[in-house]
């Protein structure tokens, strides 16, 4: 079933909510047990479709956190005025069924190409990256890869110890903390910015492929900065969620 | 203010047209500027979506909902491949 | 219909008995929601201009505007994507003080927009004290991403024909229809009878 996309008209089909996993204060994993699943993309997405009984409906994208060939599991950042997320991670439980469509997206994917990844993240732009990173990893694929992810604080790092585990297979993680830092922290701190990405990036004469992800601010910021470098804007995919 | 880009449609277009859209090369019939639908410049919300080419700010598709039926406008498109 | 989810309500409460109308759900939110990049215009630079067939009748400056008697405004606005928001309050000119100045005939105008967005309403609906031009919310001055430094206000309609950002009004003797009015929302769009699209 790996590797084999079933040309299926995509359409609202109902999955169940499997395991249900805490990553931080304001973050969930949730596995979805959706039948017929064609398989995904590393970095492909689905819509996630919620009814009232009045029939009032609301629609929101996540990102896919689980590798191609593994079972299909999200994650979801709680917003705090958000409509969709707080349902997401407060209310729903192992056995509820949800509407979604997917997978969805061709262009912010990784299939494995050898030519060196840069992936950039602000916040929960770190779950397709992540999807990506596990595909790598799974695959023992010999790209070079970076990881910059940037978050609020140490407690709002998303996969914490599976990132830092990557290190072991040839993925550099680092991040840098916009808000608060703990004691004694020898990362980086504050927003990413030209100096930062001068420093991490890889050289642009080596092809890389860039991925950046998270709110639409930080994607511009970043991709601008790349595009700066050196970096071909074809090889800066981006990605914006929602967000200031 | 919700900006996003050409993948929060995909799901939609793939719908819509059978097929995998955010690779889909759209060119601006505006200032001629080809680009993939996930790079456009998404808002949403207002009554529809507009999508609007990154390099002009000319709008390129409209899309809305129409009780349960999608409507795609792409007459700021001169071509989409 | 898709099928119910567990739980689920949205950020919605109950609306009072008759003061919602048909489809609409109360929030707190003041969402934000456009067509188009925000355009900062500074006052300024603003003007307001009341035309027909291409030819400015009268402009207003935003100096002359704010000599203009203010009002403060109350009032409920449901927009077409079902949320309403109740008790909003603005400071704000009645348009008709501004096409009192103005000698026409005209049935219907189209407001124009910095950005490119119109929308089109009866003349009808923009005197009698139904409309104004809006420059303050909540007194404070009206924030870009609300519409300012100038929007229309015209509650009794969906909100849609609140045109943020507008920069004048086209007198015309039949009606045509603005930026959503062409994708197929409704020409005049009175939510009590629940007008969202054409054909409603």
């Amino acid at each position: 079933m790996a590797g084999t996309a079933l040309r299926r008209r995509l359409t609202w089909q109902v999955g169940t909510v499997g395991k249900v996993i805490t990553e931080t204060a304001t973050a969930k994993t949730i596995e979805l047990d959706v039948p017929d699943w064609a398989g995904h993309r590393a970095g492909q997405h689905l819509d996630v479709r919620l009814t009232a009984e009045d029939g009032y409906s609301a629609e929101r994208s996540y990102s896919i956190a689980s590798a191609p060939g593994e079972p299909v599991v999200i994650t979801v950042q709680r917003l705090e005025d958000g409509e969709v997320s707080p349902y997401l991670t407060d209310e729903l439980r192992p056995g509820d069924e949800l509407e979604l469509r997917g997978p969805v997206g061709g262009y912010f994917v990784w299939d494995g190409e050898p030519e060196p990844m840069l992936l950039l993240a602000g916040g929960s732009g770190v779950v397709p990256l992540r999807s990506m990173l596990r595909h790598r990893s799974q695959t023992r694929s010999a790209t070079p890869a970076r990881l910059l992810y940037s978050a609020k604080s140490l407690p709002d790092v998303i996969y914490r110890a599976e990132l830092d585990g990557y290190g072991d297979a040839g993925a550099e993680v680092s991040y840098t903390l916009t808000k608060r830092q703990p004691p004694g922290w020898t990362g980086h701190v504050g927003r990413v910015d030209q100096a930062l990405l001068d420093q991490l990036a890889w050289p642009a004469e080596r092809r890389p492929i860039a991925f950046v992800c998270g709110p639409t601010s930080f994607v511009e910021a970043v991709a601008q900065g790349l595009v700066m470098l050196g970096y071909p804007p074809s090889r800066v995919k981006t990605e914006r969620f929602g967000g200031k | 203010m919700p900006v996003l880009d050409g993948n929060v449609l995909g799901g939609l277009l793939h719908e819509v047209f059978g097929t995998e859209m955010t690779t889909a090369v759209g060119t601006c019939a505006s200032c001629g500027s080809s680009r993939e639908v996930a790079e456009f410049v998404v808002y949403l919300g207002g009554p529809g979506v507009v999508a609007r080419c990154r390099d002009c700010t000319a709008l390129l598709m409209v899309i809305t909902k129409r009780r349960t039926m999608n409507c795609v406008d792409l007459t700021g498109l001169s071509a989409l491949s | 219909m898709s099928p119910v989810t567990r739980g689920f309500h949205g950020k919605r409460r109950e609306a009072e008995g008759g003061r919602v109308p048909p489809g609409q759900y109360v929030t707190e939110d003041f969402p934000v929601l456009s067509a188009g990049p925000t355009p900062h215009t500074k006052e300024e630079d603003w003007t307001f201009s009341v035309r027909r067939g291409g030819k400015e009748q009268k402009s207003w400056t935003w100096t002359e505007l704010q000599k203009l008697p203010v009002e403060q405004v109350t009032a409920d606005i449901h927009c077409v994507t079902r949320w309403s928001k109740l008790d909003t309050r603005w400071q704000a000119v009645s348009i008709e003080t501004l096409l009192e100045q103005v000698r026409t005939d005209a049935k219907y105008v189209l407001a124009f927009c910095d950005g490119g967005y119109t929308t089109n309403l009866p003349v009808a609906d923009v005197t009698g004290g139904q409309a104004w031009l809006a420059f303050g919310y909540d007194g404070k001055p009206l924030a870009p991403e609300h519409g300012g430094p100038v929007r229309l206000l015209v509650p009794h309609l969906y909100f849609w024909k609140s045109a943020k950002w507008v920069r004048g009004l086209d007198l015309l003797d039949s009606d045509e229809p603005g930026f959503w009015e062409t994708y197929g929302y409704h020409m005049y769009g009175d939510p009590w009878q629940e007008q969202r699209y054409a054909g409603d």
